[in-house]
């Protein structure tokens, strides 16, 4: 309580979040705040969207330590704190990844999540880009420790284009934030309480307005998937395309990516940032209307302007698209300095495979010169990471 | 007996009537509030020392103090009357008989915080005291203790009594806020706290039945005369609903310097055992907190004698010790099982978790499921390792406190008696047929036949 008493604020709050220390607005969350800093750093989220007010501090998945509350204040917190709501303070000393309560508590929550969740992932269309699929991944164990039947629910249509799936769902409640604040009428809500309750629409109320495709957007599992593109085709499988076409709905981005299969467009989204996020342009996020997602499905109605640059969600970029972008390196700091090799870096030990060396560039088969000749001339041009890559 | 300060009058013919009430002495705190300062009266609630009877304990004073007063903006007190807690059946007896003396400290603390309109969220099962909190409004009303210009004073206070929908966790005082709004009661995150961003988005007061009540007495006297009540940090009387395997089941009002054997074992108060049974195990504040087995109840690790106040029910911390809680003592004779017990618990919080937050939604169902097979004879020893690691997840790291609730029962059952746990699970024919019984931790106090 004792941070409510007006002080004069800094522009510029000092935050350290797993020894790393950057300059934040204030007001910013830690979240955000570690999600400048990137790679591991940044806490998983599944009900956090930077793009709905009011979202966030339900999954628990983001929780971080805070060992120094600020400088001002410098005790730490007694509990885990919801990074997604937390704000920094200037001095706040912030452990994720180099705390052991958080990783425990976070193997917790990620277990939690998944006692009653089908794992009905080889038939769901959200696999590949399911931010609990890859939260499962990160941090799940092989095996559970649930050994009582699954809660299960009946499927639901809720309106023409949305299935509700509500068995797969983690009650983030993002979906109904969108219908708060993008649509003109939210239908649906959550009803019951505890480990029963559910998404549900209005009695034989459907979800019918223009901008009620953005549930499935925002939905983080597959509880809300697209009726249009259900069991069509598995999203790897699929080529996103950046397009972009003159919407005449004034409140519709118009920006969007399609989903291909040669010519045929297999579905349509909104733009997704790196977080998993619907992209802001011109600081408005980028939702798209019913109309460009569901009913705009041939590449004549799109103005095409490349492909999409997928940087997270790897399974879907894997081995196809040129940009797999690689989030920032932390881990030295983050361990303090320490800059843990691998355990035989394959650059170091064998000079086959200098990565400067360009096979192509050298006429007919490469001798054991060429590696040698080159060995040479390579070191005095600079070290490559510790992956190996020329930076 | 010890002075009783909220139900002396509780018994006096008509007493629920303005006119019985005001001749007894009643609305003489608001009399003398009205001549003071607000900020005058919330220092003399500090001195006193009274601290939430809700269940956390926060001294009110303190709580009061905070509340933000920005220009312009209202700000609001609610009553939590939303007492749902198993064991814990305090305030409605006190609103049920006395429902005046609820008003009364309402309109004080309401002048003291500067709000004009104040709430009374009651719990829904409790519709007839709802009609009779509506009848003690109406009567203060006609007799000019509430509505515009109060006495003369120029201070507003209008008073409304809201019903709940039967839902445990709109005892959570943002849950109670939203629910108040008409909204699904979810419990908020904090920050902001209801002192800051409460009702309506305004600066708001959440305090319990109790507390709001003790203020009258703390008027009259006087903040020195209340806090010589009691001992160390608990001060002023507090009133203990009583229920179990005891011959006087009730509620007690107590100055909190009597020792739990005393409380138990005399029968100005709880009367004993009934049937020449023997105390196995405690229960001293709610379902909430943790479960004693009779050694640990009676004296402390230090082996002292346990007393019935904030700090020695919380002598030792979790790990030999309990909390004074709400003040709902559930006591277990010999024949109680543990198992069953802490499986009832768990079904409660399954069943009234709101399910907003994963840890708490998911995690109380799954421990209720484990429990129920432990105590069917259908549990493995690994399990009891799993229920500790389920509770010590969910623990500290859900939105409100029905997660540390949930747990901390389920921790103390195993923590004291994880012989019976095991026992469940090695016997499983006879656990359904025969019960444990006393063990180590039975009542070391002899009880004549």
């Amino acid at each position: 309580m004792a941070e409510e008493v007006k002080k004069e604020t800094p522009a510029a709050f000092k935050v350290t979040i797993d020894n790393i220390t950057i300059d934040v607005a204030p007001g910013t969350t830690i979240l955000n705040a570690a999600r400048s800093i990137g790679g591991d750093v940044a806490p998983p989220a599944m009900c956090y969207y930077s793009k709905l007010e009011g979202s966030g501090g339900k999954c628990r998945t983001c929780l971080v330590e805070v060992a120094a509350g600020s400088t001002a204040d410098p005790r730490p917190m007694p509990k885990l704190v919801a990074s997604c709501r937390t704000t920094v303070m200037d001095g706040m000393i912030v452990k994720n990844i180099t705390s052991e309560k958080v990783t425990d508590a976070r193997n917790g929550v990620v277990e939690f999540l998944l006692i009653n969740h089908p794992l009905d992932c080889p038939i769901c269309d959200q696999a590949g880009e399911c931010h609990l699929q890859d939260l499962g991944y990160e941090h799940g164990k092989e095996g559970t420790r649930y050994q009582f039947a699954r809660r299960t629910f009946k499927r639901e249509d809720i309106g023409p284009y949305i299935q509700l799936h509500m068995t797969r769902c983690i009650l983030c409640y993002r979906c109904t934030y969108v219908a708060d604040q993008i649509t003109n009428k939210r239908v649906h809500g959550i009803v019951d309480r505890g480990d029963h309750a559910a998404i549900s629409t209005y009695i034989s109320r459907a979800v019918d307005n223009d901008f009620s495709g953005n549930m499935i957007d925002v939905c983080p599992v597959g509880a809300l998937t697209d009726r249009t593109f259900r069991f069509k085709n598995r999203v790897w499988f699929t080529k996103p395309v950046d397009a972009h076409r003159d919407c005449e709905n004034p409140e519709c981005c118009g920006k969007a990516t399609l989903w291909l299969r040669g010519e045929e467009v297999f579905r349509v989204t909104a733009r997704k940032d790196q977080w998993g996020e619907v992209q802001s342009f011109d600081g408005k996020p980028g939702w798209i209307c019913n109309t460009c997602r569901f009913d705009k499905k041939e590449t004549k109605d799109w103005t095409i302007e490349g492909q999409t640059l997928v940087a997270r969600h790897s399974v879907i970029g894997a081995n196809k698209y040129k940009k797999l972008e690689m989030p920032a390196e932390t881990i030295k700091e983050v361990m303090n300095g320490r800059d843990p090799k691998l355990m035989m870096n394959i650059h170091n030990v064998s000079e086959v495979n200098n990565p400067n060396i360009q096979l192509s560039e050298i006429e007919g088969p490469a001798h054991s010169e060429d590696f040698n000749r080159s060995a040479e001339h390579v070191a005095g041009e600079g070290e490559s990471t510790q992956w190996g890559m020329k930076k | 007996m010890a002075k009783k300060l909220l139900l002396d009058k509780a018994h006096v013919e008509g007493i629920r009537h303005y006119d019985v009430y005001r001749r007894e002495g009643g609305y003489r705190s608001v009399e003398k509030a009205l001549k003071m300062q607000p900020a005058d009266i919330v220092e003399e609630v500090k001195k006193s020392g009274l601290r939430g009877r809700g269940g956390a304990g926060f001294p009110t004073g303190m709580k009061w103090s905070f509340l933000a007063k920005p220009e312009g903006v209202a700000r609001y007190l609610v009553c939590n009357a939303d007492e749902s807690e198993p064991g814990t059946f305090k305030d409605r007896y006190l609103m049920e008989f006395i429902p005046h003396l609820l008003i009364e400290g309402m309109i004080v603390s309401s002048f003291a915080l500067g709000s004009n309109t104040s709430y009374i969220y009651i719990r829904g099962e409790y519709d007839w005291i709802t009609d009779i909190l509506e009848e003690a409004i109406a009567e203060a009303k006609q007799n000019g203790w509430l509505g515009k210009n109060i006495q003369g004073s120029g201070f507003d206070c209008e008073m409304y009594v809201q019903r709940g929908a039967g839902a445990y966790i709109c005892g959570e005082e943002t849950a109670l806020i939203e629910s108040l709004e008409g909204k699904r009661g979810n419990p908020r995150i904090k920050p902001p706290f209801p002192a800051i961003k409460g009702l309506y988005d305004c600066p708001t007061v959440v305090n319990n039945v109790e507390t709001l009540a003790a203020i009258v007495p703390i008027m009259n006297e006087g903040a020195e005369a209340y806090a010589a009540i009691g001992v160390g940090k608990s001060t002023g009387t507090k009133l203990i609903s009583a229920c179990g395997n005891i011959n006087k089941p009730g509620i007690y009002e107590i100055d909190m310097t009597i020792s739990v054997e005393e409380f138990i074992y005399s029968d100005e108060y709880c009367g004993g055992i009934p049937n020449g049974k023997k105390l196995k195990a405690c229960i001293p504040g709610g379902s909430s907190v943790p479960i004693l087995p009779a050694n640990l109840l009676l004296t402390t690790a230090k082996g002292e004698k346990r007393l019935m106040n904030y700090e020695s029910l919380s002598d030792g911390g979790f790990a030999t010790g309990s909390m004074m809680g709400s003040g709902g003592f559930i006591v277990l004779d010999e024949d109680q099982c543990v198992v069953r017990h802490t499986y009832t618990l768990a079904r409660f919080y399954r069943h009234e978790s709101c399910g907003q937050c994963s840890p708490c939604r998911e995690g109380t169902g799954w421990m209720e499921k484990i429990l129920l097979n432990i105590e069917q004879g259908k549990g493995q020893m690994s399990d009891i390792d799993l229920l500790w690691d389920i509770q010590r997840k969910i623990e500290g790291n859900t939105i409100c406190p029905l997660g540390d609730a949930a747990a901390w029962p389920v921790a103390a059952a195993i923590r004291h008696f994880r012989d019976e746990f095991e026992w469940h699970v090695l016997n499983p024919e006879k656990c359904l047929k025969e019960n444990f019984g006393l063990r180590h931790y039975a009542d070391p106090i002899h009880v004549p036949a």
